[in-house]
C-alpha cells in the first residue's frame, strides 16, 4: 500500500492504495466518482477522460498513485458550485450532442481541454482533437457542433461585465434555438 | 376532432431538448456498475482461450483457497441447475437447436465461452483467482468457414446433431401465389446479373460494457442489467432456471447503447443469478471491453448469392437469393431469426413479379450472432441496391432511372410485394429528386464525366441507395405464426397525481433513444399539460411491468400507439367527473388545452387536473368513476409500418493509394410524421455512422483455429470523429395511415441505407477500371486490390 493524497472536483482526498491500482478504479471504488466510466481496457474509448491539473488524460492509462499530490477535476466537477452548468456541458445538451451518454463525461472533458488549448478550433481540429474519444451513437456530427456552440459562447462571454456574469443559464429541458 | 388533431404542433413536432441530459452531462447516471450494494461479492468469469475442445477436467483447488476468494464454480458444479440459454424463434419445425449451457460443462464451441466463475470480496481478487484456475482442454478441430461447414466430411461443432446445418428457411413466389416461377424467369431473360455479396461480421461495440449485479434477498431477487430487454430477462430467468417469476425483478437503468447487441439473454446473466442465488449474496459482474469483443454476440456474417433479371429496358423480371448465415457456436435468442428478418425485404421498393429466397444457418466455432442494427434488414437492402446499381452498369443506365423504371409508384398504395407484405404509404420519387437536389446529382455525374475523360487519379463515384424497412415489430399474429415465442405489442400506463403532475410507465426500455423526452411531449400534448410536469419511467418490471422493451424501432410506433390510447382514456376517465362539477351533460363537454368547456358556453371549464384532484378525493364522485386519475392501455400493431428513403454518397476514391474519402452525404428520410425533430437528426447521424462503419472500417476476423485476431479497439477500428464526414439530413412525410401520430420508426433507417450508398459510390468511381465488386470494409488495401483485379484502364 502507498499514501497518495489528491484534490478531485475541490475535495481533498488522503489514501492507501494498491500500486497497481488504475487511477479511474481509483476515482470510481474508492472516492465514489461513479460519473467517470470505463468503457475499455487499452486507453482506445477516452470513455474515462479527466483534467489532471487542466490538461486531459484518460484516468484509465494512469495508476493512482502516479496522481499522487496533483488536482483533478472529473464531470462531477465541472458544473459551478450553484449547479450552474460549464458551457460546454450546457452546449452538448443544446446541440443534441449525446444519446445513451456513455461516452459523454470523457468527451466533455476531452473537449474543455480542447477549448483551453485552442479558443476558435476549426472543423477539422475539433474532429482531430477528439480523435481519442469514442461515441458509437451520435456519429460525431453534433458532438462537433457543440463544440463549436460552446467555443462561440466561451468567447463571447465576458465575466467581468455582472450583466453576462449574473445571467442565469437556461434549465434543462427547455426550448433554445440554435 | 380527436385530441391530437386539437393539439397538434404545441409539443409534438418540437425540437425538444432532452430531459435525460441532465443526469447524463453532469455524471449523476445510474449505470450498473454504479450499483454497489452491503456486502457485494464481485465476479470474474474464466473464459475458453480455445474456439473448439472438450474439457477434460478442472483444478479450482488453488483459486478457492486464495484470500478474498469466496467460491469457484465451473459448469460441473451447476450442470444440473443451469439450463440452457434460450432461443426465441424456431424458424423451421426442424431446426436444429443445441443445448447452450451458461457455463460450458464438457465442451466449448467458440473463444471466450464461460467455464468458471470467481466469487470474490473484490474486482482485483476475483481477476487474481482466475489465474489460480487450472482447465485440461483437449483440442477438436476449429470450424470456421460456413461453405466448408456444410461439405460431407466437415468436423463438426455439434457432434450429436451429425450436420453443422441449423436451419433451410424457403420462399418461392410461385408456390405462395404471390408472384411468378422466378427460376423461369431468369433462364428466359434478355440479361441476367448473377453477384456473390458478403456481409462481413460485425461487432455492435455498444460503448457501456455489459454489467449486471444481482441482490437475492429473502422476498425477492432483483436484478440490474445493461440490458435492452428488462422484461424478456424477466421471463427466461423464471421459465428457465424456475425461479417463480413474482419473486424476480429486472431493472435496466441507465444502458449505454445497445444497437441488438443487448437485446440478449446472456450467459453472464444467468451465472450472475445462479451465484448470487447459491452464495445468498449480492453479486456483481461487469465485462471488460476484450470480454465484450468475445462474449457479446456479433452481428451479420453471411454470404449472398443474388440473381437479378431483366429486360432490356430495365424492366426486372425475377430476383432469386440465396443465403448463407453463420450462426456461431450456439443459437442464442435471436440468432436464426436474424437472417430471416431481411427475408421479406429483398425486393426492396420494387415491383419485382418474381422471387425466390433460400436462407440455410449454419454453426461455426465462433460467437454466436444475432440482432445488430436492422437485423437482417439493411443486409437484405445491401443486397438489392448493390445488384440494382450492377444492373444498370451491366444495362448502361443511369441507376437512378433503373429504380425507377422499377419502383413502386405513389398512387399504388397500399401495394402488395412479392413476398406478400403489403406497403402502407410512400413516394420514392419525392425522397430521391429531393436527394438528387440536395446533393447536386447531375453536376456531380458531369464532374465524374470529367474526371473519367481527364483520367485522374483521384476518381469520383456516386452511390445510391433506395431503401425501404418493415419498422414495429410487430404483429403478435403474425410472430405467433412464424414461430417466435412472444408477442410484439406494446403498453403505457398513465397517471395524473392528485396534484396534476403526470407519471407514465413504458413498457419499453430505452438505452439512448431519448423516450422520456419524446413520451413527456405526447403526453404534453394528450392532456394538456405542461411537458415539465411529466415524468416518465422505464425499464422496471416492478413498475412498467407490462412490456417488451425496445428495439426494431418499435417504440414510437408500437409503444407511442399505446400511449396515446391510455391518454385518451384519461381523458375519457375524467370527463364524467368535469361534467359533474360544472352540471352538464358529458357529451356537451368538449376537451381543448387540458380543460373540460361546455360547447357554446363561454368561460364554463374545468381544467383536467381540477378534475384528477375531485377524483383522488373522491368525496362526491359521479356514478362509475372509480378513484384516481389512471389509465392504461395496451397496442398490438395490426400491420407494419414502412418508412423509406433515399440515401445519397459521392466518393472520391484515389486509385493509386486505394483510400476513399466521402466528400458528401445526403440522407432524406420518410419516417413518417416526427414527434422530435432533433431527436430524429440524432437517430439518422448515429445509424448512418454505423452504415458507413460497415462499408469501410469494422470486420470481427477470426484466425484458421478460431481465435478473434479483433479482440480490443486496438484492432477493431470503430470510426472515431476524424473518420467522419458531416451528413445532410432532409426529409419527406407520408404519414402512416391508422397511426394516431403517423409515426413510422427510425431507429435503423441510417444503418439500413448508407452501407451500400457508400459501397455503390466505390464502386461506381471505379467501373472503368473493370471493378464490380469491393468486399467490405473497403479499406485502402482491398480498393487497391480491386483496381488491380479489374485490369481495366479507363
Ligand atoms: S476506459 Fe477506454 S480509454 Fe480509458
Ligand atoms: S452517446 Fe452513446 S456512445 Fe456517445
Amino acid at each position: 500500500m502507498t499514501r497518495i493524497s489528491m484534490t478531485v472536483d475541490g475535495v481533498r482526498y488522503d489514501d492507501d492504495v494498491e500500486p497497481r491500482t488504475l487511477l479511474v478504479h481509483h476515482l470510481r471504488n474508492r472516492l465514489g466518482k461513479v460519473g467517470t466510466v470505463v468503457g475499455c481496457d487499452t486507453s482506445n474509448c477516452g470513455s474515462c477522460t479527466v483534467l489532471l491539473s487542466g490538461r486531459s488524460v484518460k484516468s484509465c492509462s494512469l495508476l493512482a498513485v502516479q496522481a499522487d499530490g496533483v488536482d483533478i477535476t472529473t464531470v462531477e466537477g465541472l458544473a459551478g458550485r450553484d449547479g450552474e452548468l460549464h458551457p460546454v456541458q450546457l452546449a452538448f445538451h443544446e446541440s443534441h450532442a449525446l444519446q445513451c451518454g456513455f461516452c459523454t463525461p470523457g468527451m466533455i472533458m476531452a473537449a474543455v481541454d480542447l477549448l483551453t488549448e485552442n479558443p476558435d478550433p476549426s472543423d477539422t481540429e475539433i474532429r482531430e482533437g477528439l480523435e481519442g474519444n469514442l461515441c458509437r451513437c451520435t456519429g460525431y456530427q453534433n458532438i462537433v457542433r457543440a463544440v463549436h456552440a460552446a467555443a462561440t459562447s466561451m468567447r463571447t462571454s465576458v465575466p467581468s461585465t455582472p450583466e453576462a456574469a449574473g445571467a442565469p443559464a437556461p434549465s434543462m429541458g427547455e426550448e433554445v434555438t440554435t | 376532432m380527436t385530441v391530437t388533431e386539437d393539439r397538434a404542433g404545441r409539443e409534438v413536432g418540437r425540437d425538444r431538448r432532452r430531459k435525460e441530459d441532465a443526469r447524463l452531462i453532469t455524471g449523476r447516471t445510474m449505470w450498473t456498475d454504479n450499483v454497489s450494494l452491503p456486502g457485494m461479492l464481485h465476479l470474474a468469469i474464466l473464459r475458453s482461450p480455445m474456439s473448439h475442445a472438450r474439457i477434460d477436467g478442472i483444478d479450482a483447488s488453488a483459486a478457492r483457497s486464495m484470500p478474498g476468494v469466496v467460491d469457484v464454480i465451473t459448469g460441473r458444479d451447476v450442470a444440473d441447475v443451469q439450463g440452457s440459454l434460450p432461443c426465441a424463434w424456431t424458424v423451421t419445425p426442424d431446426m436444429a437447436h443445441p443445448d447452450h449451457p451458461p457455463l460450458a460443462v464438457d465442451e466449448v464451441r467458440f473463444a471466450g465461452e464461460p467455464v468458471a466463475v470467481v466469487a470474490a470480496r473484490d474486482h482485483a481478487t476475483a481477476l487474481d483467482a482466475l489465474e489460480a484456475i487450472e482447465v485440461a482442454y483437449e483440442p477438436l478441430p476449429a470450424v470456421m468457414d460456413i461453405e466448408d461447414a456444410l461439405a460431407d466430411g466437415s468436423p463438426l461443432v455439434h457432434q450429436s446433431l451429425g450436420t453443422n446445418k441449423s436451419f433451410t428457411w424457403a420462399f418461392d413466389s410461385a408456390e405462395e401465389g404471390t408472384g411468378g416461377d422466378a427460376a423461369a424467369a431468369i433462364d428466359a431473360a434478355d440479361v441476367v446479373v448473377r453477384r456473390r455479396y458478403v456481409q462481413q461480421r460485425v461487432i455492435p461495440a455498444f460503448m457501456e460494457p455489459r454489467s449486471v449485479v444481482v441482490d437475492p434477498t429473502p422476498d425477492q431477487i432483483t436484478v440490474w442489467s445493461s440490458t435492452q430487454v428488462p422484461h424478456f430477462v424477466r421471463f427466461f430467468l423464471a421459465a428457465v432456471l424456475g425461479t417463480p417469476e413474482h419473486k424476480i425483478r429486472v431493472i435496466a437503468p441507465d444502458v449505454g447503447g445497445g444497437f441488438g447487441g443487448k437485446l440478449q439473454i446472456t450467459a453472464e446473466e444467468f451465472i450472475s443469478f445462479l451465484v448470487a442465488q447459491r452464495l445468498r449474496k449480492p453479486v456483481k459482474y461487469t465485462e471488460s471491453r476484450s470480454e465484450a469483443m468475445l462474449s457479446a454476440h456479433h452481428g451479420r456474417d453471411m454470404i449472398q448469392d443474388v440473381d437479378v433479371a431483366a429486360d432490356r429496358d430495365g424492366t426486372v423480371t425475377a430476383l432469386r437469393v440465396r443465403l448463407l448465415a453463420n450462426m456461431g457456436g450456439y443459437l442464442r435468442l435471436l440468432t436464426p431469426a436474424t437472417p430471416l428478418l431481411g427475408r421479406y425485404m429483398y425486393n426492396g421498393i420494387y415491383k419485382f413479379p418474381a422471387h425466390r429466397f433460400e436462407c440455410t444457418g449454419v454453426f461455426t466455432t465462433t460467437t454466436p450472432t444475432d440482432a445488430y442494427r436492422g437485423a437482417g434488414r439493411p443486409e437484405a437492402t445491401f443486397a438489392i441496391e448493390r445488384v440494382m446499381d450492377d444492373l444498370a452498369a451491366e444495362l448502361g443506365m443511369d441507376p437512378v432511372e433503373l429504380r425507377r423504371r422499377n419502383w413502386i409508384e405513389r398512387d399504388e398504395f397500399p401495394f402488395t410485394t412479392v413476398t406478400g407484405l403489403t406497403y402502407d404509404s410512400g413516394d420514392y420519387a419525392a425522397a430521391t429528386d429531393k436527394a438528387m437536389g440536395l446533393l447536386g446529382y447531375d453536376e456531380l455525374r458531369r464532374e465524374q464525366a470529367e474526371r473519367r475523360a481527364a483520367g485522374d487519379r483521384v476518381q469520383l463515384g456516386i452511390g445510391v441507395s433506395t431503401y425501404t424497412e418493415m419498422c414495429g415489430l410487430a404483429p403478435s399474429r403474425w410472430l405467433g405464426s412464424l414461430g417466435y415465442a412472444a408477442g410484439g405489442w406494446e403498453s403505457a400506463i398513465v397517471r395524473m397525481l392528485p396534484t396534476g403532475k403526470v407519471e407514465v410507465l413504458t413498457g419499453t426500455s430505452p438505452h439512448g433513444q431519448g423516450h422520456e423526452t419524446a413520451w413527456s411531449q405526447i403526453v404534453a400534448d394528450q392532456l394538456g399539460v405542461p411537458f415539465e410536469d411529466i415524468e416518465v419511467m422505464h425499464g422496471d418490471t416492478r413498475t412498467s411491468h407490462k412490456g417488451l422493451d425496445t428495439y426494431g424501432s418499435r417504440s414510437l410506433a408500437v409503444g407511442g400507439y399505446a400511449l396515446v390510447e391510455a391518454c385518451k382514456r384519461v381523458v375519457e376517465k375524467a370527463r364524467p367527473m368535469a361534467a359533474h362539477l360544472l352540471e352538464c351533460d358529458p357529451a356537451d363537454l368538449e376537451f381543448v388545452d387540458g380543460s373540460y368547456r361546455v360547447k357554446g358556453t363561454p368561460g364554463a371549464s374545468k381544467s383536467i387536473t381540477e378534475c384528477a384532484l375531485a377524483i383522488f378525493a373522491a368525496h362526491d364522485l359521479p356514478d362509475g368513476v372509480e378513484p384516481y386519475l389512471d389509465a392504461d392501455a395496451s397496442y398490438d400493431p395490426v400491420d407494419f409500418s414502412f418508412p423509406h428513403g433515399t440515401h445519397l454518397c459521392a466518393a472520391e476514391v484515389d486509385t493509386e493509394t486505394g483510400q476513399v474519402r466521402l466528400r458528401s452525404y445526403v440522407a432524406v428520410d420518410d419516417i413518417g410524421k416526427v414527434v422530435n425533430p432533433l431527436i430524429v437528426e440524432g437517430q439518422v447521424h448515429g445509424g448512418v455512422a454505423q452504415g458507413i462503419a460497415q462499408a469501410l472500417f469494422e470486420e470481427a476476423i477470426y484466425d484458421e483455429d478460431g481465435n478473434l485476431m479483433t479482440g480490443t479497439f486496438v484492432e477493431y477500428t470503430i470510426p472515431s470523429s476524424a473518420d467522419l464526414p458531416d451528413i445532410v439530413t432532409d426529409r419527406t412525410e407520408t404519414p402512416a395511415p391508422g397511426h394516431p401520430l403517423g409515426a413510422k420508426g427510425v431507429g435503423e433507417a441510417g444503418t439500413i441505407a448508407s452501407t451500400p450508398a457508400v459501397v455503390n459510390a466505390v464502386v461506381d468511381a471505379l467501373r472503368p477500371y473493370g471493378v464490380t465488386d469491393v468486399r467490405m470494409p473497403c479499406t485502402p488495401e482491398r480498393v487497391w486490390q480491386a483496381i488491380r483485379n479489374g485490369g481495366g484502364r479507363p
